[in-house]
């Protein structure tokens, strides 16, 4: 980074099966004008829009963010689409970022959207392609084998996934953002739920919702004037870092990839952080399914290969009592407009280190993780925000 | 020993050192968009004598509505061969945006080489059904307006304004066509005289048969250095002095569809009008477009426009800009050019505009 960036305005709908109250210009202007008012900032203020959501298809509209336009305040101003499958939250915020970290601009806005009741996810995600592996049924039996396979690689007992699947439902009740709130959640429900691709019941699966996520990103001297104009204190960008790798070939790791491994060391290394259980204070980490907690808390090098369960099964993670907190908001298990997902990852951490997260804040937090993933567990994003501006 | 000119955005001087492109065709049913692909990226890393092991960063422009199918830049990448893991993105927009990722990208240290490449298959479907779909979907969808109507309701007001004449539209086709013999990759080639054009029936009045682009299949790829070690690649990088994209509104009724307020103000930030510009690479799709957007960037008639042939000889959607820049490129990189201007569009007509400004070293 040759600048400084930080984040000083967050927004996000209510997430929910079905916003048929709202347009899709309607419901990405509520998010982005939620993050305006947070950072005391006009449409007229900012420099660039940055867009992101998964495939076009998932709403049937090629190219949404153009129709958009006016309802992001983007007229006249240069405008950018981001899609990169289901990571493109994350990404997109990291786009957003390079733009004020590079010195190009000084206050980018940036979204990220879906609406998945306009369309049907699962469909569009099991369109058959010439020549190309089927992806059957959704993203869950894509994942449903490799998750398997951790467990048999780690020797998990069978009811982690449904502890996950517990906790964070169980948290996002703290969260009023959140798209399902589960008072009643306990193992017996989640296992008693039907079993969609074994080993993952229906409670152990993210659901469908319409959401957007929106933040205003600055550089150094705008976050100082503006946090005298508000009084809210900035989460600052402490490093941030993107990877890819193919969706399959002979000897990929699909459990464990490269790409989130080398991801989380360059992010970790740009931070400074040398043990993330030890110096970050939370975490919010892309988990669809509930078995990804303990995978990626393995691939992000949380604690060593085959010991993430161990984390989860202790309580680790928990915002009530864990030393690691993971999904404090309740995660993409309580909330997934898909293309929004990685997003609110990525601002659920800022609103962390700036004390911001209500009833699911993690006391005296400084130091968080954003990380979104997506395709065949191929394509990653991650950021870590502070409270402290990094020297 | 040449340097690198200073560039007007950014702080790190970023050059195009390779650019290769798949020769545009009609329909190309034997090769798929990675088959189309992979060809045109190895030809990049020959022209710079590199592989894939240099690249810091891959970004890449396609569209899923071509293919019809999810994520269609995802099995793009897999023949890239991102292996070891890269850095790597892509946009839903034309390549030229993937170019402009990888611009901002390259402004920084830990990076200093970066492929961007661009493909489209438009004879996968019916573009002007396709097309349709990125109109706002409440208003404007449903009635299905197709492109090439939309763009004679802008060329008809540009007759009705006296700003432009179907003869101009002729003598445009015809003058591009008649460059496009000199290009490989063109796909429309022929020497036809404005007279002769003006006897091609109207497709959508004003526009007849010869104001329209081609609908063309094809890929291309190009390099991108940063700094100095471009010149241990290429004698005569072509810097990127000047860069800048703008949007406009979407509905055509608060637009005034015989100006490019978005082109003029890109080219405004990218410094086109700082220096005398011998060529320009314009992506306009329909002939009366080419006069609406030199105005935009006011070029004067010292400009030789579209060289190539630009999009009446050969259109692949999502390639079409970055194309541009390539051509572009190619002319400051062979030396007969020595500042160039490159123009990339998207969105219903021309709602989204980005320019570049591209030099040799002084």
């Amino acid at each position: 980074m040759n600048q400084r960036c930080a984040v000083i305005g967050i927004g996000q709908t209510h997430h929910k099966a079905k916003r048929e109250d709202v347009s899709i210009a309607g419901m990405v202007r509520e998010a982005a004008v939620a993050a305006l008012e947070d950072a005391g900032l006009d449409f007229s203020d900012i420099d660039a829009v940055v867009v992101g959501k998964a495939p076009d298809m998932f709403e049937g509209i090629m190219m949404p963010e153009l129709y958009l336009a006016g309802a992001l305040g983007a007229v006249g101003k240069p405008m950018f689409r981001v899609h990169t499958a289901g990571s493109v939250g994350g990404s997109t915020a990291i786009v957003a970022a390079h733009l004020v970290a590079t010195g190009i601009h000084k206050r980018v806005l940036t979204v990220a959207f879906e609406k998945q009741s306009d369309s049907d996810a699962m469909w569009a995600l099991s369109v058959p392609q010439p020549f190309s592996a089927p992806l059957l049924a959704g993203a869950g039996g894509y994942f449903a084998p490799i998750i398997r396979s951790y467990i048999r690689r780690s020797g998990a007992p069978n009811d982690v996934g449904m502890k996950v699947a517990v906790k964070d439902r169980l948290q996002a009740l703290k969260n009023p953002y959140a798209h399902l709130h589960l008072p009643d959640i306990d193992l017996q429900t989640v296992e008693d739920s039907v079993m969609l691709w074994d080993p993952l019941h229906y409670l152990e699966s993210c659901p469908s919702s319409d959401g957007a996520a929106a933040m205003v990103l600055v550089s150094d001297d705008v976050a100082a004037a503006q946090e005298k104009v508000t009084g809210r204190a900035p989460a600052w960008v402490h490093g941030m870092a993107m990877r890819s790798e193919p969706t399959m070939f002979a000897g990929r790791n699909q459990i464990n990839p490269q790409a989130g491994r080398d991801c989380a060391k360059d992010v970790f290394g740009q931070a400074g952080i040398t043990n993330p259980r030890e110096e970050l204070d939370c975490a919010e980490v892309y988990v669809p399914f509930s078995w990804y907690e303990p995978m990626w808390l393995e691939n992000l090098g949380f604690c060593e290969q085959g010991e993430g369960w161990k984390l989860t099964d202790s309580g680790a993670t928990a915002l009530d009592g864990g030393d690691i907190p993971w999904n404090c908001s309740g995660g993409v298990l309580s909330s997934n407009p898909i293309g929004a997902s990685g997003m609110l990852r990525f601002l659920e951490a800022a609103l962390q280190v700036r004390g911001m997260a209500g009833e699911h804040q993690v006391p005296d937090a400084r130091k968080a993780l954003g990380h979104a993933y997506g395709g065949g567990s191929q394509f990653f994003a991650m950021w870590v925000v502070g409270t402290d501006r990094p020297d | 020993m040449s340097s690198a000119p200073t560039p007007k955005q950014g702080t790190r001087p970023v050059a195009v050192v390779a650019f290769a492109q798949s020769p545009s065709q009609r329909r190309i049913e034997q090769a798929n968009e990675v088959e189309l692909l992979m060809p045109v990226v190895h030809d990049a890393y020959n022209a710079a004598g590199m592989t894939k092991d240099d690249i810091d960063f891959i970004c890449s422009g396609s569209t899923d509505y071509l293919i019809g199918g999810p994520f269609s830049f995802v099995t793009a990448l897999d023949a890239v061969g991102v292996w070891p893991p890269k850095r790597e993105s892509h946009v839903e927009m034309d390549g030229a945006w993937a170019l402009y990722e990888a611009w901002v990208q390259l402004q920084e240290e830990e990076c200093d080489v970066a492929l961007v490449y661009g493909f489209g298959k438009s004879s996968l479907g019916d573009l002007n059904r396709i097309l349709a779909l990125q109109l706002d979907p409440y208003t404007m969808a449903p009635l299905w307006p197709d492109q090439v109507s939309l763009a004679a309701l802008q060329a008809q007001a540009m007759i009705d304004q006296g700003l432009a004449s179907e003869e101009d539209f002729a003598r445009i086709a015809s003058r591009a066509r008649h460059n496009a013999l000199s290009n490989p990759n063109a796909q429309v080639a022929n020497d036809k005289s404005m007279e002769e054009l003006l006897q091609d029936d109207y497709v959508v009045a004003p526009l007849r048969r010869h104001a329209l682009p081609p609908l063309s299949d094809a890929a291309a790829a190009m390099i991108l250095v940063a700094g100095d070690r471009a010149f241990d690649v290429v004698d005569r990088p072509a810097w990127i002095t000047g860069i800048d994209h703008r949007i406009e509104a979407h509905a055509l009724g608060v637009r005034k569809l015989t100006e490019s307020v978005s082109t003029t103000k890109a080219a405004e930030v990218a410094g086109v009008n700082d220096g005398a510009v011998d060529i320009a690479e314009i992506h306009a799709p329909f002939a009366h477009q080419e006069i609406l957007l030199r105005r935009a960037m006011g070029l004067d008639e010292s400009t030789t426009v579209n060289p190539s042939g630009g999009p009446l000889a050969a259109n692949p959607l999502m390639a079409g800009g970055l194309i541009r820049i390539g051509e572009a490129a190619n002319r400051i990189m062979d030396g007969s050019a020595s500042r160039a201007v490159a123009h990339a569009t998207s969105g219903p007509v021309l709602q989204q505009n980005l320019v570049a400004v591209l030099e040799g070293a002084s």
